[in-house]
C-alpha cells in the first residue's frame, strides 16, 4: 500500500504528515495536474439552424431553401433536426411556413424532426402537419418569460402541461427547454435554483429531455458548473442538454465543462446560424461545425460527417457566418485527433 | 487521524512504483466526473500579452509608431503584467516591426509590468538591449519544415542560435522566455508528436528559458491534442514553467486554454482585440482575444489583475487605428448589450 498506511496507523495529524514526509505535498499537487477528464464516448447533436437559428435571421428564407437545408442536413449523419415552430406568423414571420416545411421535407429514418409548439394550439396544428417530436420552451426567468410570451412562468407551466399530456396520449415525445439557464438580458443574474426548479418541473411533466439555454451567451464555465451542478440534483444528466450561445464566445468552453459533468447531449446551428435576438450583428448559437471540431478531436462519437455539415451551411446559406471552422485549411483534419 | 482520513478520501494515490491507482474514494463516477470539472484551476492567471508583438506583426496595415507607443501605454494602465512590445528582426522581413528601437525608447515603462522582446538571433538582442530591453524572448519551432520556412534553418540549428543568445542574456542578467511553435500541428506537416514538442521545449527551458510558451501556430488543436500534447510535455518541464498560446483560427482556443488551465498551466498568452490573423490563411483568425480569454478567467473566479473595461478601451483604439473590426466577441457583445 506504500508509505501512507504507516502514517494512517499512527493517526498523524495532517501536519505532521507534511512535515515528515514533504513528498506529499508534492503527490497531492501531481495529482491535481494530472487527473484525467471522463468524456461520454458519444455525444447526440441535436441541430436547431432550421428553427433557432433562422428565427434569429433577418432575411426572410423561401420554403424551398428551408427544405433544401433540413434534407441537407438529414444527410450529414445529424439524429436530430429541428425543423421549425408552430407559433403565430405575426409574431415570428419566419417560421409563418411551418406546416409546408413540415410536409415538404424528406425524411429520413433514424432521424427526428422536433417542432417548437408553444401551446395546444400550435401543437395540434403541428400534429396535423405531420410532426412526431415537439418541444417547448419554458423560462428560469419571470421578466424574460412576460416579454418572451406574454405571460408568467407558472402560466406557462399551465400551458405546457396541456400539451404534454396531450402529447402523451398521441405518444409524441416532448422535449424541454429552459432559457436563460446562465443570464437574462433583463434580469442579469439567474439563480441556478431558479433553472433547477423549471427544469425539474418540465422533466417531471413528461419531457424526456431538457435542454439548458444559454440565451444571452453571457455563461462562463464557473457558471455552467454552478448551475448544472444544481440541475443536476433534480434531473438526471442522460436527461440534459446544453444550448450554449456564442456571444461572448463562450460556447465551446462551456460546453466542454458541460461534457466533463456527464452532459452528452449538445444543441448547435449549422454556420452558426441565429444571431442574438438581443442586439444586431452579434453572434448566437454555436456554429455546429465548430463543436463537431472539437468534439471529434477529442475522440467524441457524433456520427455526423463535418465536412457534409460544412458543405450545407456553405451553399445554402450566403448570410454572414459566424463559423470558425475554414474548410480552406483543410489539413488532413481526421489527423488531428 | 480524521484529518488525514479526509484528505486519504479525498485524493487518489499514484504508486511511486508501478503506477498503480489506488482510489479511497467511495464516490460513484457521475460525481466523481463533476468534482474534476470544478478540479483545481489555478487562483490567479498571468496573462501574456501578445498584441502589440504578434499581434501587429501579422496585421497587414503598418501601424504608425505613436499608435503602436499609445497602445502598449493603454495595456500597461490595464492591469497588464506583461506586454510584448516589438521584436528584434531584420525590417527587411518584417516591416511592421521596423520601428523596433523607437517604440522601445517610447514607451513609458509601468513598474512591476515586463516588457519583452523577440530576438532572433545575438545580433537582435544586442541591439534590443541597447533599446532598453530588459527581457527577451526567443521562438523554436517543433516541426523541422516549419523551422526551415520560418527561419531557414532545421529545429537544431535554431536551437544553437538559441544558445548564443542565452549566453549573452545570462551575462546581461535578462530572463528569456521561450516560444514552441506549431505544438499541435504544423502549416506543412500536418501533425506534430507530443514528444517533439516535449524535446524541443525541454531544451529552451535547461538552457535557461525561464518560461516556454507553446504555440498552436495555425490552431488546430482540440481539447483532445492538447491534452496529449501537455502530458508530454509536463513529463519534461516543470507546469509551473509553462504557458500557452492558442490560435482561435478553429474556434477552439478558449476550449484549449480551459483543458490547459484544469492541467495546472497558469500563464496563458492572447492579443488584444484578436489582433494578428492566421498568417496561413487569408481572413482567418489568428491569435486568441485577450478580452474573451479574461472574460472567461473572471467568470472562474481566476484573477488576472487586468481591468476588462480598459483592456477594452485599449483594443477599440488599435482598431479604429487599422481599421478592422474587433474579433474580440466579447469586446463586440459589451458595446451592443
Amino acid at each position: 500500500m506504500g508509505n501512507v498506511p504507516t502514517t494512517v496507523k499512527h493517526c498523524l495529524s495532517y501536519k505532521q504528515v507534511i512535515e515528515e514526509y514533504p513528498w506529499f505535498r508534492s503527490w497531492l499537487q501531481e495529482e491535481k495536474i494530472i487527473t484525467k477528464h471522463v468524456y461520454p464516448e458519444f455525444v447526440k447533436i441535436v441541430e436547431v439552424g432550421p428553427r433557432d437559428g433562422l428565427q434569429n435571421e433577418k432575411e426572410i428564407v423561401p420554403t424551398r431553401v428551408k427544405i433544401q437545408l433540413i434534407d441537407m442536413l438529414s444527410t450529414t449523419g445529424l439524429s436530430v433536426i429541428e425543423a421549425t415552430s408552430f407559433v403565430s406568423s405575426k409574431w415570428v414571420p419566419q417560421m409563418a411556413d411551418h406546416t409546408d416545411v413540415v410536409k415538404g421535407i424528406q425524411r429520413v429514418p433514424h432521424v427526428q424532426y422536433p417542432v417548437l409548439t408553444p401551446n395546444i394550439q400550435g401543437f395540434q396544428d403541428a400534429v396535423a402537419a405531420g410532426a412526431t417530436e415537439v418541444a417547448v420552451l419554458g423560462s428560469a426567468s419571470e421578466t424574460f418569460c412576460r416579454r418572451n410570451i406574454n405571460c408568467s412562468i407558472s402560466e406557462s407551466m399551465l400551458r405546457f402541461e396541456e400539451v404534454i399530456s396531450t402529447a402523451k396520449d398521441r405518444q409524441i415525445p416532448v422535449r424541454g427547454y429552459v432559457s436563460c439557464a446562465l443570464g437574462c438580458p433583463h434580469e442579469g443574474h439567474i439563480e441556478p435554483s431558479q433553472v433547477a426548479e423549471v427544469a425539474k418541473k418540465l422533466y417531471e411533466m413528461g419531457c424526456y429531455e431538457i435542454s439548458l439555454g444559454d440565451t444571452v451567451g453571457v455563461g462562463t464555465p464557473g457558471s455552467m458548473f454552478k448551475m448544472l451542478q444544481k440541475v443536476m440534483n433534480d434531473v438526471p444528466i442522460s436527461a440534459l442538454a446544453v444550448h450554449c450561445h456564442d456571444t461572448y464566445g463562450q460556447a465551446l468552453p462551456n460546453i466542454l465543462t458541460a461534457l466533463q459533468m456527464g452532459v452528452s447531449v449538445v444543441d448547435s446551428a449549422v454556420a452558426g446560424l441565429g444571431g442574438c435576438p438581443y442586439a444586431q450583428g452579434l453572434s448566437g448559437n454555436v456554429s455546429t461545425e465548430d463543436v463537431l471540431y472539437m468534439l471529434h478531436g477529442m475522440g467524441i462519437e457524433t456520427g455526423v460527417n463535418l465536412d457534409k455539415v460544412i458543405e450545407a451551411g456553405d451553399e445554402k446559406l450566403k448570410l454572414d457566418i459566424s463559423i470558425k471552422v475554414i474548410p480552406k485549411i483543410h489539413i488532413e483534419m481526421t489527423s488531428f485527433k | 487521524m480524521a484529518a488525514t482520513m479526509r484528505l486519504v478520501n479525498r485524493t487518489t494515490f499514484r504508486l511511486r512504483m508501478g503506477q498503480q491507482y489506488m482510489s479511497f474514494s467511495s464516490a460513484p463516477k457521475e460525481k466523481t466526473a463533476c468534482v474534476k470539472a470544478a478540479h483545481a484551476l489555478p487562483q490567479t492567471v498571468k496573462i501574456v500579452e501578445v498584441g502589440p508583438r504578434d499581434g501587429l506583426q501579422n496585421e497587414k496595415t503598418v501601424v504608425p509608431t505613436e499608435a503602436k507607443i499609445n497602445l502598449i501605454n493603454m495595456l500597461s494602465e490595464s492591469g497588464l503584467p506583461v506586454i510584448e512590445a516589438t521584436s528584434f528582426v531584420s525590417p527587411k522581413w518584417v516591416p511592421q516591426m521596423a520601428d523596433q528601437v523607437e517604440v522601445m525608447k517610447g514607451i513609458i515603462k509601468k513598474p512591476g509590468v515586463s516588457y519583452p522582446v523577440l530576438t532572433p538571433n545575438l545580433k537582435g538582442f544586442q541591439a534590443a538591449l541597447k533599446a532598453g530591453a530588459s527581457e527577451v524572448a526567443i521562438f523554436g519551432a517543433a516541426s523541422e519544415l516549419f523551422s526551415k520556412k520560418n527561419i531557414n534553418c532545421s529545429v537544431e540549428e535554431s536551437l544553437q542560435r538559441f544558445e548564443e543568445v542565452m549566453k549573452a542574456a545570462k551575462e546581461a542578467a535578462v530572463p528569456v522566455r521561450g516560444y514552441v511553435s506549431c505544438v499541435v500541428g504544423c502549416p506543412y506537416e500536418g501533425q506534430v508528436a507530443p514528444e517533439k514538442v516535449a524535446h524541443v521545449a525541454k531544451r529552451l527551458y535547461s538552457m535557461g528559458c525561464y518560461e516556454i510558451s507553446l504555440g498552436d501556430t495555425i490552431g488546430v488543436g482540440t481539447p483532445g491534442s492538447m491534452t496529449k500534447m501537455l502530458e508530454a510535455v509536463t513529463k519534461e518541464v516543470p507546469v509551473s514553467a509553462l504557458a500557452v498560446h492558442c490560435h482561435d483560427t478553429y474556434g477552439q482556443a478558449l476550449a484549449n486554454i480551459l483543458i490547459a488551465l484544469q492541467m495546472g498551466i497558469s500563464v496563458v498568452d492572447s492579443s488584444v482585440a484578436g489582433l494578428g490573423g492566421c498568417p496561413y490563411a487569408q481572413g482567418a483568425s489568428g491569435n486568441v482575444a485577450t478580452e474573451d480569454v479574461v472574460y472567461m478567467l473572471h467568470g472562474l473566479g481566476i484573477q488576472t489583475g487586468v481591468d476588462l473595461s480598459k483592456l477594452m478601451e485599449a483594443g477599440a483604439f488599435i482598431c479604429r487605428i487599422i481599421n478592422r473590426k474587433t474579433s474580440s466577441k466579447v469586446a463586440q457583445a459589451t458595446c451592443k448589450l
